[in-house]
């Protein structure tokens, strides 16, 4: 069982589904395409299975490891291995695909077969960043995802799609250039693109610095951490609901993860060094953007800042460098992922019925809508960290670990729990809640069997994980503590 | 084997391409229009046999022929091959084009096989007389050529430009030759090597003769700030023959740079670096800058090609065996990128109808899916995005002029790369984002849409396993230059 390759499975079976899929051709055999996907996101699903079955979570390191030889020109491996933080995420990932594939089901009409093969073809790039341990193979799968959601987001997407599409891939472009040419100097310093090389190497602090600022240009913008999160609610705003979901479920992780598997290993000192700048733009993204969040009009760019401030809390946990910090931020995000996913589902299911985000429009949506509204105030609540959702377990372990470093920040970061509360209940009462605002709303339709299960089935997840977080955190537990005690060690060459 | 006759078997691929030239050019005159296809495969197979002759007639050592004015050595071979292999795809692409433009006759089949003489003569070049010879030929032909369609007021005017302004160019390179023949008194390639590494007399003159040379190489190459030319060119000459100039004579050009600069002047690099950092620097900052404001494609291809060349040079920096590796690799990439990218834009063009502006290019996706896929990875190519052939060009030149401590130099390319991006992805825009206007079906021959997709598909696979191509490199470099 365990001699098959499993990672390059998981990388390559949604990829090649993706390309069968697109040979489908047009739109008349669009039903093919369609379960063609679904075969495919489910196969993708289950060969990431063993990854969690088959884990061995005593060892903190790298498992599943492969290595093949790739361009020995410039000592460029295929070199693919997880560790506890990349298992969780990768599942995610393939998970996210299935219920985007489900969900576009009937809402996409228009070039099925090429929306449903970018999804899929995005769901192996994506395990590939996640997987990868060579600097290079890391770097293309980063950039190469960055493709598929352009095109996502500028075929299927709303009325200012171009813009927020170029927005996005040239913000993310920009970090990620600067990456490149931290990873050819470190290149140069050691002759190797082997990831864990670079975790050994002695660093001036200095170079350490410029290294992990132009990490941070890569990964804030991905994250995307404030001030750099402006092409963030574009995106979401203009994205089909099943790119939105992509987004916010598992391309904002992308960024937190590199920070994990990059950054801070790479440049401990530096990141002790600037602990103080990163936790300060955590805390006003998590304060500020949530107030941003309280005043928005459209749901889905209320999600989007939510989403940005949520993600505040992560890299909060990050930087305080202690075990509650870093294992509340990697729950964080793996809640985050089914949370946000959710909201964005259950915009997309009021949208696909209005054709409109604005929070005006509606009103009173329970009288004609009471499944829906039951599934859509859970995910309300687990938004705003509600006890007994996966929402709460991330943020009051930051809390937590907050608390442990300096009072003011746990008290800072705790603020969302108010204004988190606020954003999104709000949001809850004017649309759901009050008396049937217009003919439209009076119109409604409750959801069908095919959304029921979607909203169902990560409803489970929601509840499931706040209320035993354990398979998470024992599975980072071993690779969080390795990671602290690498960072607790200065890579500052001995004079 | 006595000297003549390893200076024959030396130059036989020459040989051979210049009696099937003049063949051609006498053949057309007793040939009914009707069959002219003969002279299409004649000139296929005249490669062809080039090629074959190129690769027998090859050893992984340097041999000098002719007195020492002509040499064989293995990047000449590499490089001959890339221009044997640009032309006759470029004669793939061009067939149907040409001949709906009545352009389809021997004297543009004999010109193509002269100019390929003019590359080759350039490639292998060894004295700067041969060299210069071969600049000429090659140059005499593309000003025909873009003139071919003469009835075209754009073309005759382009050829205009382009023979005045080439012309000028050529004066410079000729003036800086004669220069440091004064001070080293030898015009041979590894001669004038030899003078400078025993102490140059005076540095005065031989940096004076640098200038000219370069100039006149930047011109050739199109190197910003001597770029005026190209996007005029580019603009006004048929599709076919701005296809032409912009794969094949690059490999060319590039071979003469590394004939003059690192063969003859390599004593000089310290000079020549500061000068080629100032171009490469430019030709980013004009090629990237300058094509977002491009609403036709050729026009807007010109600029990419100008900040291309940017990046090339970046090769140079380093004056090592790395980086005139990278720079040869970048170079083959750049031509293969072109001729997909050119293809494609001769693939949408008919009677009457050239599909020279972006707005030609909209909706592609919907009348023709897989031809806009081939469009989406030449454009991410050109962009430098993986998984594509374009981003290990980028990638090996970038790492070549980081190593030599250009740290400052690589930012900023990095950046000028991002901006680059922008005119890429609106092409893209155009293709999958926009509603078609024009319905027409593509037609062309099927040999054509053949090698046009081996060729863009080639970028992807090449992408993902580069280590062949850039061995062939490193071996043409290794054991090309000491």
């Amino acid at each position: 069982m365990t001699d098959l390759p499993i990672l390059s499975l998981s990388i390559w079976v949604p990829i090649v589904a993706g390309f069968l899929v697109l040979c489908t051709g047009g739109d008349r055999n669009a039903p093919l395409a369609r379960w063609l996907a679904l075969a495919g996101s489910i196969a993708g699903f289950a060969v990431t299975v063993p990854l969690y079955l088959d884990f061995d979570i005593a060892n903190g390191g790298f498992q599943f490891q492969e290595h093949l030889q790739w361009v020995p020109a410039f000592n460029i491996n295929y070199h693919l291995g997880v560790d506890g933080i990349a298992v969780p995420l990768i599942l995610l990932t393939s998970f996210t695909t299935f219920i985007v594939v489900l969900a576009g089901w009937e809402v996409i009409q228009k070039r099925v077969a090429q929306y449903m093969a970018s999804f899929l073809i995005m769901s192996g790039i994506m395990i590939g960043v996640f997987s990868a341990l060579d600097a290079i193979l890391y770097y293309i799968f980063w950039e190469a995802m960055l493709i598929p959601m352009f095109l996502v987001i500028g075929i299927w997407g709303g009325p200012n799609r171009v813009y927020a599409t170029i927005k996005f891939f040239l913000y993310t472009l920009l970090g990620s250039l600067l990456m490149l040419v931290a990873f050819i100097y470190l290149y140069h310093q050691s002759n190797s693109f082997e990831i864990s090389e670079y975790y050994s190497m002695p660093l001036d602090l200095h170079v350490q610095v410029l290294i992990f600022i132009a990490f941070f240009m890569a990964f804030a913008v991905k994250i995307p951490m404030w001030p750099v999160h402006t092409w963030l609610p574009d995106a979401h705003v203009e994205a089909p609901t099943g790119g939105s979901v992509v987004l916010a479920a598992i391309a904002l992780k992308l960024g937190g993860y590199s920070f994990l598997r990059f950054a801070m290993p790479i440049a401990p000192d530096a990141s002790h060094y600037l602990s103080g700048f990163m936790i300060t733009l955590s805390l006003i993204a998590v304060v500020y953007i949530a107030l941003v969040a309280l005043v928005q009009k459209d749901m889905k760019k209320l999600i989007a800042y939510s989403s940005i401030s949520h993600m505040g809390f992560v890299t909060l946990g990050f930087f305080l460098f202690n075990p509650l910090g870093l294992e509340g931020a990697i729950v964080q995000m793996v809640s985050h992922g089914f949370i946000s996913s959710a909201m964005f589902l259950s915009v997309g299911v009021l949208y696909d019925r209005m054709h409109s985000r604005q929070i005006a429009d509606y009103g009173g949506v329970v009288n004609t809508m009471p499944t829906f509204t039951a599934f859509a105030v859970l995910f309300a609540m687990a938004n705003a960290g509600l006890p007994g959702t996966s929402g709460f377990v991330g943020e009051f372990l930051v809390i937590l670990g907050s608390v442990q470093v300096n009072f003011w920040y746990a008290f800072l970061a705790s603020t969302t729990l108010i204004f988190g509360a606020a954003y999104t209940l709000w949001m809850i009462k004017r649309v759901y809640y009050g008396p049937v605002a217009n003919a439209h709303v009076a119109a409604l339709t409750d959801i069908n069997r095919r959304e029921f299960l979607i909203l169902g089935l990560l409803a489970i997840l929601v509840l499931g994980f706040g209320i035993y977080p354990h398979p998470i955190t024992e599975m980072t537990h071993a690779t969080v503590s390795q990671l602290l005690e690498h960072m607790a060690l200065s890579k500052l060459p001995t004079l | 084997m006595n000297a003549i006759q390893y200076d024959v078997m030396t130059a036989l691929p020459e040989i051979l391409v210049l009696c099937m030239a003049m063949f051609i050019l006498l053949l057309d005159l007793f040939l009914k229009p009707s069959n002219r296809f003969l002279i299409y495969v004649l000139s296929q197979l005249t490669l062809l046999g080039a090629a074959v002759l190129t690769t027998v007639t090859h050893v992984p050592a340097v041999g000098y022929a002719f007195s020492g004015l002509f040499v064989d050595d293995p990047l000449a071979d590499v490089l001959k091959l890339g221009v044997y292999l640009s032309t006759a795809v470029t004669l793939v692409y061009t067939r149907q084009y040409t001949a709906l433009r009545g352009m389809f006759r021997g004297e543009f089949y004999a010109l193509v096989l002269f100019s390929t003489l003019g590359m080759m003569i350039m490639i292998s070049g060894q004295h700067f007389l041969t060299l210069y010879m071969g600049l000429e030929l090659l140059s005499l032909c593309l000003y025909a050529l873009v003139a071919l369609d003469r009835d075209n007021a754009n073309s005759t005017e382009a050829a205009m430009k382009y023979f005045v302004l080439g012309a000028l160019a050529s004066g410079m390179l000729l003036y800086g030759m004669s220069m440091l023949y004064g001070v080293t008194g030898s015009l041979n390639v590894s001669g004038v090597a030899d003078a400078l590494l025993s102490g140059a007399p005076d540095h005065g003159v031989l940096v004076l003769g640098l200038v000219f040379i370069v100039a006149g190489l930047a011109f050739k190459l199109g190197a910003a700030p001597f770029q005026m030319w190209v996007p005029d060119v580019y603009h006004g000459a048929p599709t076919a023959i701005t296809m032409f100039i912009g794969s094949a004579t690059k490999i060319a050009a590039f071979a003469m740079v590394i004939r003059l600069l690192v063969q003859a002047m390599f004593v000089l690099a310290v000079d020549w670096q500061g000068m080629l950092v100032i171009m490469a620097i430019m030709s980013m900052i004009v090629g990237n800058i300058a094509a977002i404001a491009q609403t036709n494609i050729k026009r807007m291809l010109a600029y990419s090609t100008i900040s291309h060349i940017g990046f090339l040079l970046l090769g140079f920096l380093s004056a090592s065996l790395n980086g005139y590796a990278s720079a040869t690799f970048y170079i083959l990439s750049y031509v293969l990128m072109t001729l997909a990218g050119f293809g494609i834009i001769l693939l949408l063009s008919r009677k009457g109808f050239e599909a020279d502006r972006l707005e030609d290019l909209k909706g592609l996706n919907q009348r023709s899916p897989w031809y806009a896929f081939m469009m989406l990875i030449v454009m991410f190519s050109m962009a430098g995005i993986p998984p594509t052939l374009g981003f290990y060009a980028k990638f090996t030149v970038l790492q070549s002029a980081l190593q030599a401590g250009f740290v400052a130099l690589v930012v900023f390319a990095v950046l000028m790369a991002l901006i680059g991006a922008f005119y890429y992805l609106r092409v893209v825009k155009y293709m999958y984002f926009d509603e078609p206007e024009d319905h027409s079906p593509i037609v062309a021959p099927v040999d054509m849409k053949l090698v046009l997709s081996i060729n863009a598909i080639g970028l992807l696979i090449l992408g993902m396993l580069p280590q062949r191509l850039m061995d062939v490199c490193a071996y043409a470099i290794i054991h090309s230059i000491q």
